[in-house]
């Protein structure tokens, strides 16, 4: 039984009921019962996710049995064969790589992972990637750029990992090397955030031709609580920080940050990580065999201008006519 | 107990208001030399007892750099539009309108053409006093208009980064700015064009983790704060105080990050001398005045028009 979160209380309830009732012996009328109940669980979850808030969706997002990139990399590729190391210090395993099939053609996948058990969590460092990661995911993506292949990643991370081996062995410049680099690897690079988009932890990896947003993922600048920290120098301010940050798929969709919401099932993608998954597949599908028509060249133009489009003239900047600003300055 | 008890008054502090005019005087924050405003600015605003750096506004940043203190500048009049409509303790308009009152800038990063030894260049600094000199979408806009013209004009390209890194209100627009900037780099880069950070105190966050770690040469002042996560995330995460000197320009030095700290009043030889090595050996030097866009008067824009 998947953990109910706090705002699906009515839920948890008749769930409660449901197993209160599958205890006792089993009669036609009590069967009937349960099923009536099992269709109000359906419709009252229903209506809950109909109208989740942004801090309700990060709660979703971070959930602990939602599916990670490994659910879906067993779910959705044949052969997968993993990778490890930067070749510069160390594997990092928050960040996981290696090559597949999918649909009959060979893909590298690349993706954070959390880790879902205690051992596990740990042993992903909870999915906050070390510079080494990103050195990794890159190292990685050459090699589909040497091959020709086309590279999906999985964005799922809290954040980059703060600690003092990161800022000693570079993360800032590990990601801003991703950035750059990416930007011109001449084969589709097609990103989907499926949990937590985590500042510039999640951007290091995620720089592509179609970005792709689970329907309850989250994408920030920085988590709620930090910015309700910052901002209103109180960390239970998290709620009201979620609305203002616009971190919903919804949002960022609308400021021409991602592409294309993909739907998940009632309740979050841990309801049901089949049909999660189905839903998953079919986007990754489409914009792959959209994007596999490209050109190289096309691609990273058009990649080039994507970003370039994100805040510009008209869309969240003015030209104040200034008087004076544009000058010779002698003091 | 005590063998000698006297009365004692409390020492009072003194009144806040100073007797003596703002800005006059300024002690050093690091010796605690009183230093006369002019001989700190003459100097760079460098102590010229203990070195320590003060930091400084963008456009006393142009005129330690530049030839004869001349620029043109582009994008002046661009201004956020709070993309987010985002409130905090006060709305995100309020501050805005605060910072521009406070700095008379539109946003947290002037971008010049300059000469710089006698090179043309492109140019950015940024404005710490402008919230923080936090990148949102115009601070990510004018970075990456002062790029495309350095590859339009095939000029070196110098930012003076002095930032806490990408700017909350704006949310993932800010962040996206990263990789809108970067991508610009990834070009100049491919173009064989110079480009040099020069790192300032403080340069952090997204900031950090874009176009200020991406420079040919990184070139960091004494002592400055430089890091990606705050050194308060960091101290959360580890449970831990952390060590001395941590993120400081020295201790990137040590790690590998930055290619020299360099004093303030070397900067601009240190700075001339890479371009020297940078320069395309194809390309005649420059005869005096040719092409020289900064010498242009000042009623005439030329490149005022946003770049696209």
């Amino acid at each position: 039984m998947v953990d109910t979160l706090e705002f699906e209380e009515p839920v948890a309830v008749l769930l409660k009921e449901i197993e209160a009732l599958s205890q006792r012996p089993q009669t036609e009328g009590r069967d009937a019962e349960i099923a009536g109940l099992r269709r109000r669980v359906t419709q009252v979850r229903r209506e809950i996710f109909s109208r989740l808030t942004p801090w309700q969706r990060v709660l979703v997002a971070r959930h602990a049995a939602r599916p990670h990139m490994l659910d879906y990399v067993a779910r959705l590729f044949v052969d997968f064969t993993e990778i490890h190391g930067d070749r510069r210090f160390a594997d990092d395993e928050a960040i996981v790589a290696g090559f597949a099939q999918y649909h009959s053609e060979a893909v590298l996948v690349v993706g954070h992972q959390k880790g879902r058990d205690t051992q596990q969590k740990i042993k992903r460092n909870f999915g906050y990637a070390r510079p080494e990661g990103y050195r990794k995911a890159l190292r990685a993506m050459r090699l589909a750029e040497k091959f020709h292949r086309p590279i999906i990643v999985f964005v799922d991370t809290p954040a980059a990992y703060p600690g003092v081996e990161s800022e000693e062995r570079g993360i800032a410049e590990a990601i801003a090397y991703n950035l750059r680099e990416m930007a011109l690897l001449a084969v589709p690079i097609l990103i989907i955030v499926t949990g937590e988009g985590g500042s510039g932890g999640a951007l290091g990896i995620a720089v592509g031709d179609r970005i792709l947003m689970q329907e309850f993922a989250v994408y920030s600048v920085i988590p709620p609580e930090g910015c309700a920290a910052i901002l209103w120098r109180d960390a239970v301010k998290k709620v009201e920080a979620a609305d203002a940050l616009k971190l919903t798929a919804v949002d960022l969709l609308k400021y021409g940050i991602i592409d294309a919401i993909v739907p998940e099932p009632d309740g979050g993608a841990h309801q049901d990580p089949d049909a999660a998954t189905r839903a998953v597949d079919a986007a990754l599908s489409d914009a792959l065999t959209r994007l596999r028509a490209e050109p190289a060249e096309t691609l990273v133009n058009r990649r080039y201008e994507k970003y370039r489009r994100i805040g510009r003239l008209g869309a969240g900047i003015v030209d104040i006519p200034t008087t004076g600003t544009t000058k010779n300055t002698t003091t | 107990m005590a063998w000698f008890k006297r009365e004692r008054k409390p020492i009072t502090p003194p009144d806040r208001a100073s007797r003596v005019p703002e800005g006059l005087w300024v002690k050093c924050p690091r010796c605690g030399q009183a230093l006369y405003h002019k001989d700190l600015a003459a100097n760079l605003h460098v102590c010229p007892k203990c070195s320590h750096h003060f930091r400084l506004g963008a456009l006393d940043r142009l005129r330690a750099l530049l030839d004869d203190e001349r620029w043109v500048e582009h994008d002046a009049g661009l201004r956020s539009t709070d993309p987010l409509s985002f409130i905090d303790a006060k709305p995100y308009t309020q501050r805005l309108e605060a910072a521009v009152e406070a700095t008379g800038h539109n946003d947290a990063v002037v971008c010049v053409t300059g000469r710089l030894d006698g090179t043309d260049v492109e140019m950015a600094a940024m404005e710490y006093s402008f919230i923080g000199g936090s990148m949102g979408v115009v601070v990510g806009e004018k970075i990456t208009g002062a790029i495309e013209r350095a590859l339009a004009h095939r000029r070196p390209l110098i930012v003076v980064s002095c930032s806490g890194g990408a700017r909350m209100m704006e949310g993932t627009l800010s962040l996206m700015q990263m990789a809108k900037v970067s991508a610009a780099l990834a070009r100049l880069d491919r173009a064989r064009l110079p480009y040099i950070s020069v790192l300032t105190d403080p340069t952090t966050g997204g900031v950090t983790a874009s176009f200020a770690m991406l420079g040919d040469l990184n070139i960091a002042e004494p002592k400055a704060l430089i890091g990606f996560a705050g050194p308060r995330v960091i101290e959360q995460t580890i449970r831990q105080k952390l060590p001395e000197g941590f993120q400081t320009s020295e201790f990137l030095l040590d790690h590998g990050f930055v290619d020299m700290v360099v004093d303030r009043r070397e900067l601009q030889p240190t700075i001339a001398r890479a371009l020297r090595f940078m320069r395309p050996p194809a390309e005649p030097a420059p005869s005096p005045g040719e092409a020289d866009e900064a010498a242009k008067p000042a009623g005439s824009p030329p490149e005022n028009a946003p770049a696209r």
